[in-house]
């Protein structure tokens, strides 16, 4: 069921429900575990993150490499006293396991779920596996929704006991193929039951801009909380791979030339004239760009009706969400009465 | 059409191991339109394995035949002298042929020289792609004929991911999105809002994910003769 | 008794080659019709057009003993049946993936394209062909193997 932001109650009640029903602008970040059983690594980057961001993304086997699972590096951040957002793609689990996760993730202290459908196992370390895709994002989506709202597993049979309540959200993907259906199918989602949306990385604002509008025409900025994902770029190179090579993401030609300008000057220099010292100091300018061009977007995506917040995506590049959150003009977050983690209201 | 490909020569020589009197069944439907196990296939293994096997020094006797299908019992029927006279039988029909005569001679010993890959069509000479999955509960007339089980990577119900560029599909330039082809052909008909409703999570029983299926039609079954 | 011949060292290749009816049998008829002299080791097998050969005739004529096998075919964009050469050549790229699955070298495959007035070419052809399979030995059939067993 959509979001009934004039009621009482909360759905989940966790921080990010909380700060965004408050009217707040909301930031989340992300945190890839690794790919080992090491339970520091995510104490360490949780630790990059902690009073900077609302909620913090989990990635769930992430380009179909295995990591550890979002669900135990969430319970790991729940710990450290942060609030995760964990990710479950249905590339790996059929509707059987995701409920059973689910259930325990909630047991655990985890209030927040993103719903993907999940990279393809081609593009992972374990390209031979076999993939379940039971179930699409959406009909997780649902599923998820009548666990928490109708008190039922998606059989129909009821809970013998507490359900799962979860902040339910799904992805955007404003501007993949077919474009023109890219706002239905945010519609759809929605009405499926997603509390919240977190879109592709955004670059290209007037672009954004028109999406957003449709978005509003259809009137989902009343019935979900859409956040607007934005990321640091490293480099000019970074810049232009994601042009070209990852689908729905649009890179204007401005941010390119403001990236290859930070580098300037060392431009005169071929390749091989670069020092070690020369290309440390071009990639500490390139980042600081980066980190501006991105405090830039968050600060034209307040502008934008409908935009209730960012998803700040600093992959592999923690240290750098510290930065955007107060160059935006965002820190302190907001706050708001905590959730116990035993999982009371 | 059931498309299959040609194991390797050197697969089906490791399959064939050096048994002395091999027997080559071709089958002249669905691996015959896709040049795969017809009758001029059979030959041509057979001729492979006999030259091959002389060259390393063990030449073995190796006959080919081709049925007008594996697949039915009657026209196994036919070859049972050859079959017999047989030390080894290398099939070159689908799975379901290979399987049928292991079946219906199980004194035999038989072998695949094919590898069954999937229910496709031929949409050019030369070019065969999977089209169907299946699975047992067909959903074409919501998707204006096209089916998202078999063409899209992700068997989604409610496409397009976030990986559809330019019409295909994130996995291979080659692939076409699936519910790319899906949203033009109903946007061309005018019945785009059939996308708007949820397609609820697919019923998989009646798929292969149910188990082995099994059909049985008691109406065209062969009656009992009264004693 | 011996026979006192002078026992030839030298490996003499036989040679299977197919012709179409149109430029490939014109060809050959036109080297007759001026003597031009090419080497008697290949054997002719005609056929309506290039394109009715089949790869199992190829096979036929290796397992058979040929050395080496060609086809003689009218110039593409020139065949009397319009693509058949075209066919042939496309069969002929095939049939030498297969040969070489098998162990065999796939030079001892060639295709020649003339039309009926080039005797030269025939002649040529034939030429190339034989010395080409003089150089690449026997056919390996036609060798007992150093793998160790017998023929029998």
């Amino acid at each position: 069921m959509a979001l009934d932001l004039h009621s009482n109650g909360y759905l989940a009640g966790s921080t990010l429900e909380r700060v965004l029903r408050a009217g707040h602008f909301a930031v989340t970040g992300e945190l890839g575990p690794p790919q080992s059983s090491d339970a520091q690594a995510i104490r360490d980057k949780a630790a990059q993150l902690r009073g900077y961001c609302d909620a913090i993304n989990i990635t769930d086997n992430q380009t179909a490499i295995v990591r550890m699972s979002s669900i135990g590096a969430g319970t790991i951040v729940v710990q450290e006293g942060m609030e995760p957002i964990i990710q479950m793609t249905c590339r790996d689990r059929n509707r059987l396991a995701i409920q059973s996760d689910l259930m325990g993730a909630y047991a655990l202290g985890i209030r927040n779920l993103l719903c993907l459908t999940g990279d393809h196992q081609r593009f992972g370390n374990h390209p031979g596996a076999k993939n379940v895709f039971d179930i699409d994002s959406l009909q997780m989506v649902r599923m998820v929704s009548e666990m928490r709202d109708d008190c039922i597993f998606q059989c129909g049979d009821k809970f013998k006991g507490p359900e799962p309540r979860f902040f339910i959200g799904a992805a955007a993907a404003p501007f993949a193929d077919p474009v023109d259906f890219r706002p239905y199918r945010l519609a759809k989602k929605v009405k499926a039951g997603a509390n919240f949306i977190q879109t592709q990385l955004v670059y290209d604002i007037p672009a954004f801009k028109e999406y957003m509008e449709k978005i509003r025409n259809l009137g989902l900025h009343e019935q979900t909380y859409l956040l607007a994902g934005v990321g640091p770029l490293k480099s000019p190179g970074m810049a232009r791979y994601m042009k070209n090579n990852v689908p729905g993401i649009l890179v204007p030609d401005e941010i390119i030339d403001r990236m290859t300008a930070a580098g300037k000057e060392w431009a005169g220099k071929s390749k091989d004239e670069l020092t070690p010292e020369d290309k440390r100091a071009r990639a500490k300018a390139w980042k600081e760009e980066g980190i501006q061009i991105c405090i830039d977007l968050v600060q034209e995506m307040r502008e934008i009706e409908g935009v209730s917040g960012v998803h700040i995506m600093a992959i592999e590049w923690e240290e750098a969400v510290k930065p955007i959150v107060e160059g935006a003009d965002l820190y302190p977050r907001p706050q708001v009465e905590q959730l116990a983690v035993t999982g009371e209201q | 059409m059931i498309v299959a490909e040609q194991k390797s020569l050197d697969e089906i020589k490791g399959l064939v191991g050096d048994a002395e009197n091999v027997l080559v069944v071709g089958c002249g439907t669905c691996v015959t339109v896709c040049f795969a196990g017809g009758e001029k296939e059979a030959d041509i293994i057979a001729s492979s394995l006999r030259m091959s096997s002389k060259l390393e020094g063990h030449p073995q006797n190796v006959r080919s035949v081709t049925v007008q299908r594996q697949c039915e019992w009657e026209y196994l029927d036919q070859i049972e002298t050859e079959i017999n006279e047989a030390d080894l039988v290398l099939s070159l029909g689908c799975g379901i042929g290979v399987q049928a005569i292991a079946e219906h001679y199980p004194e035999s010993w038989v072998v695949p020289g094919l590898n069954t890959t999937f229910l496709g069509i031929p949409e050019e000479q030369g070019v065969w792609a999977e089209r169907c999955a299946a699975c047992g509960d067909c959903i074409l007339g919501l998707t204006g004929g096209i089916c998202p089980i078999a063409r899209c990577s992700k068997s989604l119900l409610n496409g397009p991911c976030g990986g559809s560029e330019q019409g295909h599909c994130e996995i291979n330039p080659d692939v076409p999105c699936a519910w790319q082809l899906i949203y033009d052909r109903l946007n061309e008909k005018g019945k785009l809002h059939v996308l708007l409703d949820l397609q609820p999570p697919k019923d998989w029983s009646s798929s292969r994910d149910g188990g082995p299926r099994k059909i049985v039609r008691p109406d065209l079954r062969l009656l009992e003769e009264e004693d | 008794m011996w026979l006192n011949m002078e026992i030839k060292n030298e490996f003499e290749p036989e040679i299977t080659a197919f012709y179409c009816t149109y430029c490939g049998y014109m060809a050959a008829d036109s080297a007759g019709a001026m003597n031009l002299p090419y080497p008697a080791n290949v054997k002719f097998i005609r056929l309506p057009c290039t394109g009715k050969i089949d790869v199992r005739y190829i096979l036929e004529a290796f397992e058979q003993g040929a050395d080496s096998v060609y086809i003689v075919a009218c110039p593409i964009g020139n065949c009397h049946h319009v693509s058949g050469n075209e066919r042939g050549v496309a069969r002929l790229k095939y049939a030498q993936k297969i040969l070489e699955d098998i162990g065999f070298e796939k030079e001892r495959l060639g295709i020649f394209f003339m039309s009926g007035s080039q005797a030269q070419t025939f002649a040529a052809a034939a030429q190339t062909m034989t010395e080409r399979t003089r150089n690449l030995g026997p056919n390996p059939l036609r060798e007992p193997s150093l793998n160790g067993g017998t023929t029998d």
